[in-house]
């Protein structure tokens, strides 16, 4: 047998529930793995105590026969969720410290799955980047390289996407604010799915821009990703965005029939200067599709281009508002006031000191954006242009397309440290697949797909019509059957 | 739209981040740059669209205005960096 660790989530539950494995035994061997995986990063905050605790009440609950698809399944979870009792800090300096006195609606609901907790996972700072490179603990880094460079896994939930593809835990969860599960996901060759907006529960998330952070899960196959999107689902009053609508039964779904489904291509989306190992890819995965009796037709998405500009409005605008509340009087970090300092230096000299530099450079561009005199100029025209960006989408399901196919990302994992001469702008073109389901509130899952020439995964994106998180999951189902991806990065760590 | 040194100063002060000066010119070039992205915005005919304000169609809740939680007051500052007697300190406000 492998070693446990290296299970997917449906292997161990399925393995628990027979009695051939111990939640216990699971979780001693994820904290095993966790703890010899320290040179990734992954981890920030190891609640090692908690896990076994939470693995010794799961196996009664698995004698008992009270085991949901979670029970006993050990998990990271992202440092943005809020975790009673351990420190949650969207790897920032300014929430250090910072130990909640209540738990996420998702963190919540796993739990009362059985779900074990193995600490917390590193990401870019507030959620805000593409390399885990913010976050300030320090990078995490891909379990996979070429020769002894080492990559960034991506980001925001870059330490997610590296612990699962490490097998440092069994799945984890994420957050996609404008790409921040799948652009990692596909960097380190796993599964990760956004759901539709308000599938997910954000209440107790550290917010980041309200209107397009989405949580999800990050896992090792598609059926992973389908029973933990479950367990993670479903209406909260405690999150007024969050929708009344049944959560239907994922894995269900994965019946692996698409024949005679549609999936569109978008032209816009093949941008000149394209890689042509991306471009191959797609095409593969287009072509495995068709090979599957789907129909592969051509879709226009006329407004994707403007998708990034409009996120780079919104989403700082949002994080501006949002971040006001760290103002050193609650929680977190204050700064060290002079002799005569008022509460403006309290403010500005914490905030200085807290907030890395993306941090700052976000808080401020939403800050100009929503000043007087350029509200309408800025904000609300990205809105509009936001509106537009749906409307493309919509148009195009109403036309009878069933799935749109693209990349994830336009590059494979680049190496860490690459991007540091790069101006900000560059950074953000890493979620030019992405965004625009964020701007559109549309799911969307990305899946690995084949190896670039150097070795490094290269993910695939499907995007699925709002609340058909079953049907896009089956599409991603049958591509993942189809690419058979089963490599695994080799262990140097 | 370019951003000289005397608006990074005032966008600062808005968003209460101290920054040296030495530091603003810097600052000013990173944020011009990311408006200069931000234009291209105008290149789209927004002519009778409407602001988009929700991404699913749909009217927020409300609920009934009871007190659905409280007296937890000794959590509610157990994370604050100086509390005092019940309160949240901070430094003098008013003359």
């Amino acid at each position: 047998m492998t070693n446990a660790n290296e299970l997917t989530l449906a292997e161990a539950r399925d393995a628990l529930r027979k009695g051939d494995l111990t939640a216990t035994d699971l979780t001693m061997a994820c904290l095993t793995a966790m703890d010899a995986g320290d040179e990734l990063g992954a981890y920030v905050h190891k609640t090692p105590d908690l896990a076994l605790d939470q693995a010794r009440a799961a196996d009664l609950r698995l004698k008992a026969g009270d085991a949901p698809d979670l029970c006993g399944i050990p998990l990271g979870i992202k440092d943005l969720f809020c975790t009673k009792g351990v420190p949650s800090q969207a790897a920032s300096n300014i929430l250090a410290g910072f130990r909640p006195e209540y738990e996420s609606t998702v963190t919540s609901k796993l739990f009362d799955a059985g779900a074990v907790m193995l600490g917390k996972l590193n990401m870019d700072e507030f959620a805000m980047g593409s390399s885990n490179e913010s976050s300030c603990y320090g990078p995490a880094v891909n379990p996979w390289r070429v020769d002894d460079r080492e990559l960034t896994p991506g980001g925001s939930s870059g330490g997610s996407a590296s612990a699962v593809a490490g097998d440092l835990c069994i799945a984890a969860t994420g957050t996609d604010t404008g790409g921040s599960i799948r652009q990692p996901a596909a960097f380190c060759g796993i599964v990760g799915i956004k759901p539709t907006y308000g599938r997910v529960s954000r209440w107790g998330i550290i917010a980041y821009a309200s209107s397009l952070d989405q949580a999800g899960p990050m896992t090792k196959s598609v059926r992973d990703a389908a029973i933990m999107l479950g367990a993670m689902a479903g209406h909260d009053p405690k999150d007024s965005t969050s929708a009344e609508i049944a959560v239907p039964d994922f894995e269900a779904a994965l019946t692996g029939d698409i024949r005679g489904k549609k999936i569109g291509i978008p032209k816009e989306y093949r941008l000149p200067g394209l890689r042509p190992e991306i471009q191959k890819i797609w095409d593969k995965g287009a072509e495995m599709l068709r090979d599957a009796g789907a129909e592969i037709v051509e879709v226009s998405l006329p407004h994707t281009k403007y998708a990034l500009p409009a996120y780079y409005v919104i989403a700082p605008a949002e994080a501006s508002s949002n971040l006001a509340r760290y103002d050193g009087v609650r929680y977190g970090h204050r700064a060290k006031l002079a002799a005569g300092d008022g509460i403006t230096e309290m403010y500005e000299k914490t905030r200085a000191e807290g907030f890395g530099a993306e941090v700052q450079r976000r808080v401020m561009i939403g800050t100009y954006v929503l000043s007087a005199g350029f509200y309408d100029a800025y904000y609300n025209r990205a809105r509009k242009v936001r509106a537009l960006i749906k409307r493309d989408f919509e148009q195009a399901f109403a036309a009878g397309v069933d799935a749109i196919l693209t990349p994830a990302t336009p590059t494979p994992a680049f190496g860490l440290g690459e991007m540091h001469s790069a101006n900000p702008v560059e950074m953000y073109l890493n979620d030019v697949f992405t965004v625009t389901l964020n701007l559109a509130g549309l799911p969307g899952v990305s899946v690995p797909v084949g190896l670039d020439p150097d070795g490094l995964p290269l993910g695939l994106q499907l995007i699925g019509k709002p609340w058909e998180e079953g049907a896009l999951l089956n599409h991603a189902y049958v591509l993942e059957r189809a690419a058979g991806f089963v490599s695994k990065p080799a262990k140097w760590w | 739209m370019s951003i000289d040194v005397e608006t990074a100063r005032r966008v600062a002060k808005l968003a209460r981040i101290q920054v040296d000066d030495g530091d603003l010119p810097a600052l000013a070039g990173e944020l011009s740059n990311i408006l200069g992205f931000m234009e291209q915005l105008n290149e789209v005919d927004v002519e009778g669209v409407e602001p988009m304000t929700s991404v699913t169609p749909m009217r927020l809740k409300r609920r009934a205005d009871v007190v659905t939680d409280g007296n937890i007051q000794d959590k509610v500052l157990k994370n604050a960096p100086d509390a005092r007697e019940g309160f949240f300190a901070v430094p003098k406000v008013v003359e």
